[in-house]
């Protein structure tokens, strides 16, 4: 059976044989180029139809284009940190951050490989100089591109000592019980989670 | 080939992510220090109506509020 086997994987890929459309029918966004190409086919086409009016903008137009990658490890990380509600820190150039990825707390420096992490609840250090400042992140993602920009969102982050530890202790207490009396699975993963982000609480304002 | 990547306990319970963030993000938010508890959670506040539609006719709107007055 599997003498056939070569022959019939060299005449599968011998069919594929990239033709115009299969082939980069899309860049991939690594390889956009930084500089925003002026007139777009719609510019055109518009320009061709109606010379005296201003084609209307896109909203590609209005962003800002993606910083080229450097040749040389750049010395600053930038960073983005963003809430639904607010930007915290908005092209902020530092030395290192330290984000709390759920394979544990990962530190992110100029020249990190471009990667994608779930944050879990806990803290996200900002180190600039020797100045750190601390953030409790409740969960979000972290996403490192190869330009040395970091982007983290967030749905809730607060400076550490925004928290009262009072409560902190109380609800610890109060889900570590539920999680002994669950009976449903939801119940269960509600309590879990409920520990986990009190314990995470708990270790940020004690560690 | 099917995925062998380990899921997570809220995603086994049956809980999307969504869910658990928003569970994650309240925790954290029921755990503020005053001024700022009172200003996040004002800041949460969701008011909306939904008006569901069938064979072109809407029905019964209904309200979902987190002011106490309606």
């Amino acid at each position: 059976m599997f003498r056939q086997a070569s022959r019939l994987l060299s005449r599968s890929i011998a069919h594929q044989q990239p033709t115009k459309t299969q082939v980069a029918a899309r860049a991939f966004s690594t390889d956009v180029s930084a500089t925003p190409t002026e007139d777009s086919p719609f510019a055109q086409s518009w320009k061709k139809v109606i010379p005296h009016i201003d084609a209307p903008k896109t909203p590609s137009s209005y962003m800002k284009t993606r910083p080229p990658t450097a040749s040389a490890i750049p010395t600053k990380l930038t960073v983005n940190f963003v809430l639904p509600y607010a930007s915290q820190l908005s092209e902020k150039e530092v030395d290192m951050i330290i984000v709390p990825a759920t394979t544990g707390q990962m530190g992110v420096l100029p020249g990190h490989v471009p990667t994608i992490a779930e944050l879990k609840p806990g803290v996200m250090t900002v180190h600039e100089g020797t100045d750190v400042s601390k953030y409790f992140v409740s969960s979000g993602f972290a996403f490192i591109h190869a330009n040395s920009v970091a982007d983290v969102i967030a749905v809730e982050a607060v400076p550490v000592d925004h928290l009262d530890s009072n409560l902190v202790q109380k609800g610890l207490a109060e889900f570590t019980q539920k999680l002994g009396s669950a009976s449903t699975d939801l119940e269960k993963a509600e309590a879990q989670i409920g520990v986990d982000v009190y314990s995470a609480m708990n270790s940020a304002l004690t560690g | 080939m099917a995925s062998t990547a380990a899921v997570p306990f809220w995603r086994s319970a049956g809980m999307t992510y969504i869910s658990y963030s928003n569970i994650c993000a309240n925790i954290v938010r029921n755990c503020l220090k005053e001024p700022h508890k009172s200003d996040a959670l004002a800041r949460e506040k969701v008011h909306f109506t939904v008006t569901k539609w069938s064979e072109g006719k809407p029905e019964k709107p209904t309200t979902r509020s987190d002011d106490p007055d309606v």
